[in-house]
């Protein structure tokens, strides 16, 4: 069965001034499934989905929602999406209600319409006792919630969601993700962008990785995790030792990332049994103390310095 | 996960929808936001002062302060200052559209309106009429305070409503001007002082305050041909109150209704096409 393509990108290119935020990204995401786009603060993300939504133009490349050309027929695509941006875009003098019902009433809904599904949308975002509130007053979590619900109104076929949990406290962050999980489950497209890798594995059926404007990987998240090894491994030691890297070079079997002041270790690693014990001995025999041992799951600076084969700080340092 | 194809596409008859379909669309939305501007007021009465106690305040003084210095010709200060003060506090409140206009460009509603399926320009309509009602607020705080002060008008209901229209007329054509300011400002607080710098002698170089007789030549000119002042002039003209300008021999002020009008008209078709250009190059890229 071969689904129809809801998203499609093809060689977006976008410059701001001396910066290139886009050099070139493509993707397409099949209708009902969700894609989460994956990469650092000034990858170029935000800049692919203004161009998706209608809010910039890119300087080449083509754009394609829900089968309609985004730079021919932009009005034409506002009428099939909805957005929620990384900041809110809420009006702050209106109330919540008050807000729902302007966005519904200029998407074209008849009043009580846009009312009626306006409450509906509080009740199920959890904001109906603030609903007749004003939104300066609204917290983070309220805030995107509201945006949420509000890029819901006339329940579009393909939604955009620009870091819907970036700066939300852990909480609101798993309010949101339920939301978004009872979404998926309506059929909707989904354009999801996020710096967390685990939000991207828990909501996104597939990953785009994005850096400085350019596609460095794609695949499912067990995919990604694959190509970015296992899990990860990171030893604290009682004092810096600089030799340590070359000791457990052999065990982790590759690359080995070391703190500025030289007393933390971090790498990629194949889960192997009793790999902690390992590492810890030959620590010990090399006359090193070590402090602290974690493996754990892959973050998103793993899977960029599996990709990139550099550490992620250093990456970030040159896009900002 | 896949959607029935019929669901995709709920309103792809948009290209083919009849034109007077999308004027019915275009006015709702223009109502929607004119709701919303009337909202934004209802929750910061202060931002009223510029059309309520300012009004107020301006009429009392003027006509206290220069009410015995300035002779008026076959008439009453009182009677020749009221249609001034109405022009002239209309003509500076417009200056709440570009302050009303920058602020919405520096919110993050704007970016929402964007991506809605809605008529842009709306955005602009529906500030500007909100704008005309809070100046009729302000044209009848002119007319209490003037009544209260002794100003008079032997004209019928008619002629009373003319010249208010009159003068609100060119304030909205005026507030595209201004809304043209806010949309090329880069913040709500430059829009402001760009307004005043703009409005203030366009106000005070006319015939609002004083009769121009005794201005020197060249500003005399330049007071004769001020549109505001063929507002104002109109407006005494329509009332039966004094006005020493009917004797000037500048087309303007041997026919200030029809002058008014024609400046009204020329300057919202030159005013409103450029705002909306200004709006849409603010809001792509």
């Amino acid at each position: 069965m071969t689904a129809e393509l809801m998203i499609e990108a093809e060689g977006l290119v976008k410059t701001y001034g001396e910066t290139r935020a886009l050099a070139g990204v493509g993707f397409c995401v099949p209708a009902g499934s969700v894609l989460g786009l994956l990469g650092p603060n000034g990858a170029g993300k935000t800049t692919a989905v203004r161009i998706l939504t209608t809010l910039a133009l890119p300087d080449a490349g083509r754009a394609r929602v829900a089968g309609i050309d985004v730079l021919a027929r932009p009005a034409a695509v506002r009428r099939q999406i909805g957005v929620a941006a990384q900041d809110a875009t809420l009006d702050g003098l209106l109330t919540g209600r008050q807000n729902l019902a302007l966005v519904g009433e200029l998407s074209g809904m008849r009043g009580a319409q846009a009312r009626t599904r306006a409450a509906e949308l509080l009740e199920l975002f959890d904001l109906a006792g603030a609903a007749d509130r004003v939104v300066k007053g609204y917290s983070g979590g309220m805030r995107r919630r509201l945006d949420l619900a509000a890029s819901l109104l006339t329940r579009p076929p393909v939604l955009f969601l620009d870091e819907p949990t970036t700066g939300l406290d852990p909480v609101s962050r798993q309010r949101v993700w339920e939301v978004i999980r009872e979404l998926i489950g309506s059929g909707v497209t989904l354009l999801l962008t996020t710096q967390y890798l685990d939000e991207a594995d828990a909501l996104a059926d597939r990953i785009v990785v994005v850096n400085h404007g350019q596609v460095i990987a794609e695949g499912t998240p067990r995919e990604l995790k694959e190509r970015s090894r296992s899990a990860h491994v990171e030893v604290t030691l009682a004092e810096p030792g600089p030799e340590a890297a070359e000791v457990i070079a052999p065990l982790v079997g590759g690359l080995v990332s070391v703190s500025a002041d030289g007393s933390r270790l971090g790498a990629a690693v194949d889960s192997a049994p009793g790999l902690a014990t390992l590492l810890v001995r030959a620590l010990d025999q090399a006359g090193m103390l070590v402090d602290n041992i974690e493996v754990r799951q892959p973050s998103l600076d793993d899977v960029f310095f599996a990709l990139t084969g550099a550490p992620e700080r250093e990456s970030e340092g040159a896009s900002a | 996960m896949t959607v029935p194809a019929t669901t995709l596409r709920p309103r792809d008859a948009a290209g083919t929808r009849l034109m007077i379909q999308d004027l019915g669309e275009r006015a709702r939305n223009v109502l929607s936001m004119t709701r919303r501007n009337l909202v934004h007021i209802a929750r910061q009465p202060a931002e009223l002062a510029d059309v309520t106690i300012q009004p107020l305040l301006l009429t009392v003084l003027f006509v206290y302060l220069f009410g015995g210095a300035i002779p008026i010709p076959r008439g009453s200060y009182t009677d020749f200052a009221v249609p001034g003060m109405l022009a002239l506090n209309l003509v500076t409140s417009t200056m709440g559209t570009a302050v009303g206009l920058a602020t919405d460009l520096h919110e993050g509603i704007i970016e929402r309106f964007r991506v809605l399926p809605m008529w842009p320009p709306a955005v602009l309509v529906g500030r500007s009429l909100a704008d005309l009602l809070t100046d009729c607020l302000c044209a009848l705080v002119v007319a209490v305070t003037g009544l209260a002060v002794g100003w008079r008008t032997g004209a019928g209901p008619l002629a009373i409503m003319a010249g208010f229209a009159l003068v609100l007329f060119f304030t909205y054509a005026l507030s595209w001007v201004t809304a043209c300011v806010g949309l090329t400002s880069k913040s709500p607080e430059s829009a402001a002082s760009f307004g005043l710098i703009v409005l203030f002698p366009l106000a005070f170089v006319s015939n609002v305050m004083v009769p121009t007789q005794h201005m020197p030549g060249w500003l005399r000119a330049v007071a004769d041909w001020n549109p505001v002042s063929a507002a104002a002039a109109g407006a005494r003209q329509l009332w039966g109150n004094p006005n020493p300008s009917a004797s000037i021999g500048a087309w303007p002020m041997q026919h200030p209704v029809e002058a008014s009008l024609a400046w009204s008209v020329l300057i919202l078709a030159v005013a409103a096409p450029l705002a909306s250009r200004f709006f849409r190059r603010r809001t792509t890229g």
